[in-house]
């Protein structure tokens, strides 16, 4: 056998468990639920080929509500998401000693190894009637009654940013490394103070890395599942909760799966705008990091 | 008494620790207006945390900078009129190269004409007026050297670091800068602080240069003092190449001393540096390659006055470097002595295995108290 052959048998070997990846567990399923959200029932076990639960869709404003408030909550987590863990990564790349380093990030991936059960139940723990905010803050005398802090959208979003926070420090810590500190310096030598250097060296250095981390953010909050209804209950109307409804409770798969490409098409759309207004492409930000 | 506007820089009785370790130690001097002052040391003599003093990156822990006679201490570094060159340049690389220029114009104000005037204006003046629009990943090494010193120029600084911005160039472009940032200094007429571990860039380019040591200065003065008066064994061995023997004393004559080095040879040399060594001292001679004549032995006996160093040896090996070639003697004693020579290309030329006669002065044989 020649080099040439052996060299491009390692690539296709090499290749294969991502390709059967991409091939059995992204493409087929989706093209499986597009044929099925473009059924539409017209009685029992019969079905014509159209556009029917799309339309759907938008007829029913509960839904595309849900959508609305499932993306602009999304978002919301994701500035938050941002404002917070910018100045942690800033932390972690630019001021803490090499040694800090190392036991800062360590820190931040240790909520990892916890599931995200234990930790939406740890939060309810917290957060309930009977949880140990209330009865400290009823010790304290600050109330007089428990109070239910759970089931409310201002908890949703804390637990949600609490969450995703880490896929946003550690994009952002790793452009916030690759920038010479002698950068910043030069920043303020020729005359910047500390927003101006801030705002026009430091942010625009670090676009790639808060793009990169806003996708990842955006993307995970958007499909997340657990955490909205475990800590927003009933109240909560994520847009995932009504995709699980049409399957699992209405056993409506034509119109579930038509709720899930509406999700991905809104979500993209969404990046997309995002990544217009930011200046940058996907291959100068999530590729990179 | 001098007017305080006439030095653009002067640094008194700094001092800076970082914990036990003495980074500065005691430095004092003062930089006269429009002059190119380099500041020579090895690696980890204290000269980056002097320049970062200066910008206003450190506090010292004590002591006062003054530019244009104005203590700025306590002033932060966006206050200071004084600009820096960093090593690897810091350009920023989002902005192109008219927005890398304009920055510091924007900084103080600028309305757009005159940011645009000015940008114009020093890039004119850095001989690259068609790379406005460039992005910076587009230039080579010599254009960004160019571009970040006209960063700092455009805002008319006071004075200007630079922290050894040659460092990551080829050699063959390391040459062209050094005479070009000289011209550009004369251009511009402006106080330069040069920071370097490389001799010849400091003596090529500087008025003035001061020798740092262990977060001292050992000796300031012009390139052609250091080279031929230096003050401390220090200066003489980094500056220039030299010959070096430790020894001690075995004869003192008006000035003049007679040293037996440790490896047996007996030379006579001049008294330089404090101190005034006696018979039995340690010193340390030094002796520079082209004050040594190489002539082949058993031809005419070294000409010169009585009481020349005369050395017989054998060449080892010849360092050909065209007008700066070199031999290497062996001498009885075992050690290798450098000297100068013109090789022509003849069959008078010295070669390998050659027995030669070393012979020079002792005016020219530099001895130091240890």
């Amino acid at each position: 056998m020649k080099q040439n052959d052996i060299k491009r048998l390692s690539l296709y070997l090499l290749f294969a468990p991502f390709a059967l990846w991409i091939a059995l567990l992204i493409i087929l399923p989706h093209a499986g639920m597009l044929y099925i959200s473009l059924r539409e029932k017209v009685a029992p076990r019969v079905y014509e080929f159209g556009l029917g639960n799309y339309i759907n869709f938008f007829n029913e404003p509960i839904y595309w509500n849900t959508l609305i408030r499932t993306g602009s909550m999304s978002l919301l987590v994701t500035v938050l998401a941002l404002l917070l863990g910018f100045p942690i990564a800033y932390y972690i790349a630019k001021i803490a000693g090499y040694r800090t380093r190392g036991a800062l990030f360590l820190m931040c991936l240790i909520p990892l190894w916890v599931s995200d059960l234990i930790r939406a139940f740890g939060w309810i723990l917290l957060l309930r009637e009977t949880g140990i905010i209330s009865s400290s803050l009823q010790w304290a005398g600050v109330i007089s009654t428990p109070i239910e802090f759970l089931y409310n959208d201002a908890t949703v979003i804390v637990g949600l940013v609490y969450t995703v926070i880490l896929f946003m420090i550690v994009p952002l810590v790793s452009t916030l490394d690759g920038m010479d500190d002698s950068m910043i310096e030069a920043g303020y030598n020729l005359g910047g103070n500390g927003p101006t250097v801030l705002r026009r060296i430091i942010i625009p250095y670090a676009m790639p890395g808060i793009v990169s981390g806003c996708i990842v953010v955006f993307m995970l909050t958007a499909g997340s599942y657990l955490t909205p209804i475990l800590l927003g209950g009933k109240n909560s109307s994520w847009f995932t909760e009504q995709i699980y409804d049409q399957f699992i409770t209405r056993y409506n798969w034509e119109s579930g799966a038509a709720f899930g490409f509406v999700l991905l098409a809104f979500t993209s759309l969404v990046i997309w705008i995002g990544l217009k207004l930011s200046g940058q492409t996907l291959s100068s930000t999530v590729a990179r990091s | 008494m001098q007017s305080p506007t006439e030095n653009d820089l002067e640094c008194i009785e700094i001092k800076k620790h970082f914990g036990s370790v003495r980074a500065v130690d005691d430095v004092s001097f003062e930089i006269p207006k429009g002059s190119f002052f380099s500041i020579l040391g090895p690696s980890g003599c204290g000269k980056t945390t002097l320049m970062r003093m200066i910008a206003g990156f450190e506090q010292p822990s004590s002591g006062d900078i003054r530019i244009k006679g104005k203590s700025v201490i306590g002033t932060p570094p966006n206050k200071r009129n004084v600009k820096m060159v960093f090593q690897h340049l810091a350009l920023f690389p989002m902005m192109n190269v008219y927005e890398n220029i304009a920055y510091g114009l924007r900084c103080a104000g600028a309305s757009r004409d005159v940011i645009r005037t000015k940008v114009h204006d020093v890039l004119a003046r850095i001989s690259l007026p068609d790379v406005a629009n460039r992005e910076i990943s587009q230039l080579s090494g010599g254009q960004k050297q160019r571009i970040a010193i006209a960063r700092c120029m455009v805002l008319d600084p006071d004075v200007l670091l630079l922290d050894e911005p040659l460092g990551a160039l080829d050699l063959k472009l390391r040459e062209a800068m050094k005479i070009e940032l000289k011209l550009l200094q004369h251009q511009f007429d402006t106080t330069f602080v040069y920071i370097t571990h490389d001799q010849s860039e400091a003596l090529v380019m500087s008025d003035n240069v001061a020798i740092m040591d262990k977060g001292k200065f050992v000796q300031i003065g012009t390139p052609q003092e250091l080279y031929h008066r230096p003050a401390a064994a220090f200066v003489a061995g980094f500056v220039g190449d030299t010959n070096r023997w430790a020894g001690r004393v075995t004869r003192v004559e008006n000035g003049a001393v007679e040293v037996a080095t440790d490896a047996g040879l007996i030379i006579r040399g001049s008294v330089r540096g404090a101190g005034a060594p006696s018979a039995g001292d340690a010193v340390h001679v030094f002796v520079r390659p082209e004050f040594i004549t190489a002539a082949r032995a058993g031809g005419q006996a070294p000409t010169g006055a009585a009481g020349q160093n005369v050395i017989e040896g054998r060449i080892d090996s010849i360092l050909f470097n065209g007008a700066n070639s070199r031999v290497l003697v062996r001498d009885k004693a075992g050690e290798l002595i450098e000297a100068d020579v013109v090789l022509t290309g003849g069959v008078e030329d010295l070669k390998p295995k050659d027995d030669v006669t070393l012979s020079w002065s002792p005016e020219q044989t530099m001895s130091f108290s240890v």
